[in-house]
């Protein structure tokens, strides 16, 4: 009875991580940065080439950076909500500008709504690979300290606020009554 | 001499393959270590390609922060560091071993113990059931008879 049992059970066993492997996503890789502080960087916002923006200036007792670029159609789709966020729940989010040309991203702005507090200019992309970013659209969470709670890879949507960022940042504004 | 053009043909089916990342010039001094580097770096974008063969936008910064590291005087393991404090341990082809990684270092000699096991196993099993080949001195004298007889029949 043991002969046939034995290998039935490592059969189950390997079925079930190839299971579970078919409900991964392999394009999904941990951040090491969560609850880790925000890295430093000085440059230009995007509106304007002369004024410095460097990481203390966000502020608040939690913020939203997300990493964005014209170039990128899945940052057109977030778009909207990200425009819900801040115009509706007055959610502070910053954004970081990738590896964009300066025009075309005031101009989508323009275009399409400035859900944005103000926008870190990364021209070249080096502000990006200290955030680890490796594809916008990235929205990070972090607190007054500047530490990241989370990060979501790819396109942010009401629910996934809801279900994702909400129940973290009551988390941290409570931590932060005390 | 077909044959021969069809071997030729086909090594430039092969030349199609070759990566098409873009080339960084490195100077000679850092060469041998920047090629070495980019070849323990995964591209974050693509499905198992390192950051030497990927065409990327991302592996290309990488390549140019490798670089400009290395012209800074950073070592290798600095580098290394500096990438896998960015994007994990992912970005590294040769993961380190820590007890997150264990399985990953373990598993495959816990494979091969219990396949040597498994073999032992069965290999003693069947020298156990191996029937006696010997015969008997009642089997031999039989055997002696019916071949007595077959040769008095010729």
């Amino acid at each position: 009875m043991i002969r046939f049992l034995i290998p039935a059970f490592l059969f189950l066993v390997l079925t079930g991580f190839l299971f579970v492997g078919l409900y991964k996503d392999p394009s999904l890789i941990p951040s090491p940065l969560i609850g880790k502080p925000i890295p430093s960087f000085a440059t230009s916002t995007l509106r304007d080439p002369n004024k410095v923006i460097t990481d203390r200036d966000i502020q608040g007792d939690y913020a939203l950076i997300n990493v964005w670029a014209t170039w990128c159609a899945a940052c057109k789709q977030e778009h909207a909500a990200l425009v819900y966020l801040s115009e509706k729940l007055q959610v502070p989010i910053y954004g970081l500008n990738y590896k964009d040309d300066r025009a075309s991203a005031i101009n989508w702005l323009q275009q399409y709504g400035d859900p944005y507090v103000v926008n870190i200019f990364d021209e070249n992309g080096r502000i990006g690979i200290d955030f680890g970013v490796y594809g916008a659209p990235e929205t990070f969470l972090v607190d007054s300290d500047g530490i990241i709670h989370h990060k979501l890879v790819g396109v942010m949507t009401p629910d996934i606020w809801e279900k994702q960022f909400v129940p973290k940042i009551q988390q941290i504004t409570s931590v932060a009554a005390k | 001499m077909n044959k021969a053009l069809i071997f030729i043909f086909m090594l430039f089916l092969s030349l199609l393959s070759v990566s098409n990342a873009q080339i960084i010039s490195v100077s000679p001094e850092y060469q041998e270590r920047y090629d070495h580097l980019l070849h323990e770096l995964r591209c974050l974008v693509c499905q198992n390609q390192t950051v030497a063969e990927s065409p990327a936008d991302l592996s290309n910064d990488l390549r140019v922060e490798v670089k400009e590291m290395l012209e800074r005087g950073a070592t290798d393991q600095e580098i290394l560091d500096f990438m896998s404090d960015r994007y994990g341990d992912f970005v590294l082809y040769n993961p380190p071993v820590k007890p997150r990684t264990y399985l990953l270092w373990i598993g495959p000699f816990l494979l091969l113990i219990g396949g040597v096991i498994f073999a032992l196993m069965l290999v003693k099993r069947r020298s156990n059931n191996v029937v006696d080949n010997e015969l008997n001195e009642n089997e031999k004298r039989r055997l002696k008879g019916l071949l007595d007889e077959d040769d008095k029949e010729k």
